[in-house]
């Protein structure tokens, strides 16, 4: 399958994503530039994490005018797979692609470290691989992955099983005192939208990718877009 | 010109921390009076910062080369051969006196300077370490000056993308006006991409790369060269301010534009800005440089050229493109949303030259600013009058603990020993997807070297105590230390760049501390074949005339063959056997446990023979190439204990230790009842390794210890949730949860309860 991985001036996970697509699962991948306005012939596509446009305002507050854009957009609306890690996810609910909000962490300070997280809702074509209620060992890296929704909105997430991946303890242990590290609304660490082909994700499933680096659970999130696709149930109509 | 003038800049010189012998100086060298902006060039780049002036006559001494250094000091750091047509490049700079005064940018401007150092030659930087030095944490300004420092090197760090995956930090009252920040940045390169700085073939275009320059940071160089004081926060204007993302670009672009080929040389604007990149440009290829100063791209109107050349504006690059090339390489730069315009050309009569349209505005040789032509000093040395009385202090005196559990505890819980999590969390670790050993793993940052079956390890190390107590075993400490931590991760230690950090040099007792550490690196990189390939000198690191420390922090390499062969510190499996490599002895002197336990900082360091170190090294090198152990722990600050507890507390196990066994067959522990029992179980005797291994490895590694004539010995067995440690008695028995508890919230509760 071809990935096409947004570039935005202060990317800069575009190359892991890269790294993790075709070096470890072997697809194809291609990296298309921030001020392009169209696709190009692509099966889906990553907003990688990073400073896009230095952070400035706010996470994801200025990449969402970029030009890119609306060709994401576009893609989207016909039902194309869009992934958006850590930045891109705050990209995604800039520009209203996901609902809710993505806030400045609980205790302020930025925060690197390995998180577990619960697969609440597997029958996505971003977890198809993945067993109910299975733990993944995924990494965060963010300042502003505090994940706010009102409680009308988060009814709604629940009512469509929107809510895809949520935080938890090691052993699936679920408590948000002690396994919520940046402070999200019901410990959400993962969303995807009404109709199931837009996912937005704080951890980084892309450094979770080889044994080595000490987690290959992020293979289970591209790996379901593979498969997704492969099967025809990723396919879109544009 | 009348005399009127002459001593008007000479007063002019002095303001700006040059002395009347280095006017002089410059008079002779131009044959005239310097104007303004001639002068500021001079003051800029004969400032001790830049010139290395009571430094650069040591350096000789420093072993420089080896069978993997491919270029020592000389060009923005160095280069190391790892093999498969793989380079690293590295190198440490400091970051003192800015982040004395603001910082958050103090620490960020050191982490995008050392960041340029590394991508102007052609390299990636994969990854940042940091060595820190702060007061106590009691402290209220400490405290805002360390999460300070923490939030620049994580704010400036984590944007541009690259991994900040390991460093050392230290709290003594020493540097409280005067915190240490030490980053060090490593790149890797493939050999063929490498490129230098200097400005060659004459008439080729002289281009200014990246963001406009400002009215910033003007004479930071000079800032860092004096000692501070009650009107340092006056120089606030002095320091620069960062923008990681305009240096995240100016990283693509440079990349780019270096791996296509397009360059002759390329050189970042650090201290003195475009003085120092043109004047080092055109010094290493003995060739001179003209530029039209209002061509540089500027932020504002009205900067005068004086300003120009001073301005410590960052993000910014001075390149000199191959001939015909000129509109590519700015294509790539205008692509990434950067300036880049050409501003002159090179010259063959080895002038600088600066023009405003067609008038010029300075004219000077350029070896006469470059270190060819600025003055190089050597103090008078002195040994210092209050090293006879603490290295003769009685430690007899110093009466026993009557709680060991106690002691260990309030040991795990001293900042210096503490979990630095809530620093290391703050800082992206993974990023770039390479990090194999995470901080807090191990005794050294371990990353795989992509394409390849190697790994690269990295450590910094220093202890400031035990170089005030002797500076030249200290210093020469510090790099077996280091070298030690890199080799119980699996990796052969090959090269060394260094951060030297001491007061005033123009003092006879600092310069002697200076230049006995000097001698104490370079002894131990020359037995240890650690060649010391660049690095940074900090001097007049002094508060109202009190100096630091005398703290030298080296930064090592390792290079792992087999990267699937690498060892963490953390116990692993109930009933593995606990071996102590090396000899423990009564050195209580310098220690942690003296400083914690009692109030001391006295008495004689512990002996470092090299020679033992370096069989220590080939020795845990073998057993771990050979995968015969399960772990391994540099001893260091809090001794055996501490060492065994950070063990525990990694494997989330107890431990039985038993130091005096019936058969009294003790090689590690010469003889346990002559041995003062905190001395036996807290102090700092050097060149010693902890490991754990299965049972059945044990005489294997006993006899492979004796091989290389290692002192070793079963000290006890790994399990239960205790840690318990008995001589002729049960000293220590604390569980493993208490330990973890003082061990991992200390710094994070003196953070808080401010």
């Amino acid at each position: 399958m071809r990935f096409g991985i947004v570039v935005f001036p202060g990317s800069n996970c575009d190359d892991d994503c890269r790294y993790a697509l075709e070096d470890v699962l072997h697809q194809e991948t291609v990296y298309i530039w921030h001020n392009e306005h169209e696709l190009q012939k692509i099966d889906a596509i990553v907003l990688p994490g990073g400073f896009s446009y230095g952070d400035y305002l706010r996470p994801g507050a200025i990449a969402r005018f970029s030009p890119i854009m609306e060709a994401v957009r576009r893609f989207a609306e016909s039902g194309g797979p869009v992934i958006g890690i850590c930045n891109g996810f705050q990209i995604l609910t800039e520009s209203g692609l996901l609902p809710g909000a993505l806030r400045r962490n609980e205790r302020i300070s930025f925060i690197c470290n390995d998180t577990f997280l619960k697969v609440r809702n597997n029958n996505t074509i971003f977890t198809n691989t993945c067993t109910p209620d299975q733990v993944l060992k995924i990494p965060i890296a963010h300042m502003d992955g505090n994940y706010y929704i009102d409680p009308a909105g988060l009814e709604r997430l629940r009512s469509y099983g929107g809510i895809v991946l949520s935080y938890c303890g090691p052993s699936g242990e679920e408590s948000l005192s002690e396994y919520n590290p940046n402070g999200s609304v019901a410990g959400i660490a993962g969303i995807v939208n009404e109709a199931g082909n837009v996912f937005g994700l704080m951890p980084h499933p892309e450094r979770a990718c080889e044994s080595i680096l000490g987690s290959e659970d992020g293979n289970f999130i591209f790996g379901s877009i593979i498969k997704a696709l492969e099967s025809g149930s990723g396919r879109w109509t544009a | 010109m009348s005399n009127g003038i002459n001593s008007d800049m000479r007063a002019k010189a002095i303001e700006l921390g040059l002395s009347s012998a280095e006017y002089d100086r410059i008079l002779s060298q131009l044959g005239r009076e310097p104007n303004l902006t001639e002068l500021g060039m001079f003051a800029a780049l004969w400032s001790e910062h830049c010139a290395y002036k009571h430094s650069r006559a040591l350096f000789s001494r420093f072993p420089t080369d080896g069978p993997h250094i491919l270029q020592g000091p000389g060009e923005n750091a160095g280069i190391i051969d790892i093999g498969d047509g793989m380079a690293v490049v590295m190198k440490v700079e400091s970051h003192n006196h800015p982040s004395a005064v603001e910082p958050y940018q103090g620490a960020a401007t050191g982490i995008g300077g050392i960041l340029r150092d590394i991508f102007t030659m052609g390299a990636r930087p994969v990854a940042c370490l940091n060595s820190l030095r702060f007061g106590s944490l009691a402290d209220d300004r400490t405290r805002y000056l360390f999460s300070g420092v923490v939030s620049g090197i994580a704010g400036y760090g984590n944007c541009v993308g690259v991994p900040t995956v390991g460093g050392e930090i230290q709290f003594d009252e020493s540097y409280t006006g005067n915190p240490l920040v030490n980053v060090m940045c490593v790149g890797l390169a493939r050999q063929e991409d490498i490129i230098t700085a200097s400005a060659s073939g004459v008439g080729n275009a002289v281009m200014v790369a990246g963001a406009k320059t400002g009215r910033d940071g003007i004479l930071g160089a000079s800032f860092a060269s004096g000692e501070l004081n009650e009107k340092s926060e006056e120089k606030r204007p002095a320091i620069q301010v960062g923008d990681p993302f305009t240096e995240k670009l100016l990283i693509e672009a440079t990349l780019e534009v270096i791996k296509e080929k397009l360059l002759v040389g390329i050189q970042d604007m650090g201290a003195a800005g475009l003085t120092s990149s043109a004047c080092e440009m055109a010094a290493r290829a003995e060739t001179g440089i003209e530029m039209d100063l209002l061509k540089v791209p500027r932020r504002e109107e009205g900067i005068t050229p004086y300003e120009m050349m001073l301005s410590e504006s960052q993000e910014r690059m001075l390149l000199v493109p191959k001939p015909g090339y000129e509109e590519a390489v700015a294509a790539i730069y205008r692509r990434w949303g950067l300036d880049c315009n050409i501003v002159g050309s090179v010259t063959a009569d080895g002038m600088l030259r600066l023009y405003e349209r067609s008038q010029m505005v300075a004219e000077v040789p350029a070896w006469s600013l470059s270190t060819k032509g600025a003055p190089k000093y050597v103090t008078e040395s002195a040994k210092p009058a209050y090293l006879e009385e603490l290295n003769s202090f009685d430690l007899s005196t110093v009466a026993l603990p009557t709680d060991y559990d106690d002691c260990l505890l309030k040991l795990l819980a001293s900042p210096g020993i503490a979990s630095k999590e809530w620093v290391y969390r703050q800082y992206d670790h993974m990023i770039q997807n390479n990090t194999v050993l995470v901080p807090g793993r191990a005794d050294a940052a371990v990353l795989r070297v992509k394409d390849t079956a190697k790994g690269i390890a990295f450590s910094m190390d220093g202890n400031g105590r035990l170089c005030y107590l002797d500076p030249y075993t200290g210093a020469a400490a510090a790099v077996a230390e280091a070298a030690r931590n890199v080799a119980c991760t699996g990796a052969k230690p090959v090269a060394v760049t260094d951060g030297l950090n001491y007061g005033n040099p123009e003092k006879s007792d600092v310069y002697w501390q200076f230049a006995r550490g000097v001698d104490g690196i370079a002894d131990a990189c020359r037995e240890l074949e650690t060649p010391v390939v660049g690095g940074n000198v900090s001097f007049y690191n002094e508060t109202n005339g009190q100096p630091i420390y005398p703290t030298p922090i080296i930064g090592m390499l390792g290079i792992i063959n087999d990267i699937s062969k690498t060892c963490d510190y953390a116990f692993k499996e109930a009933g593995h056997s606990v071996i102590l490599l090396g000899e423990t002895r009564e050195e209580l002197g310098a220690s942690e446990y003296l400083k914690v336990c009692a109030g001391l900082v006295a008495g004689k360091v512990p002996e470092l023979d090299l020679k033992t170190e370096k069989r220590l090294i080939r020795l845990i090198l073998e057993l771990i190439d050979r995968k015969l152990i399960a772990s391994a722990h540099d001893l260091s600050e809090g001794g055996l204990a501490v060492a065994a507890a950070e063990c525990c507390i990694a494997g989330g196990i107890g431990a039985v230790l038993q130091l005096i066994q019936s058969d009294s067959a003790i090689g590690a522990i010469s003889d346990p009842n002559a041995i003062r029992p905190d001395a036996l179980l807290f102090g700092e005797s050097q060149s010693r390794i902890l490991i754990s291994a299965p049972p059945e490895a044990v005489p294997a590694i006993l006899e492979t210890a004796g091989r290389y004539n290692i002192s070793a010995a079963a000290i006890g067995t790994v399990g239960g949730s205790n840690l318990q440690i008995a001589a002729s008695r049960v000293y220590v028995d604390v569980p493993v949860r208490e330990m973890e508890q003082r061990w991992k919230n200390s710094i994070a509760s003196c953070m808080t309860a401010q």
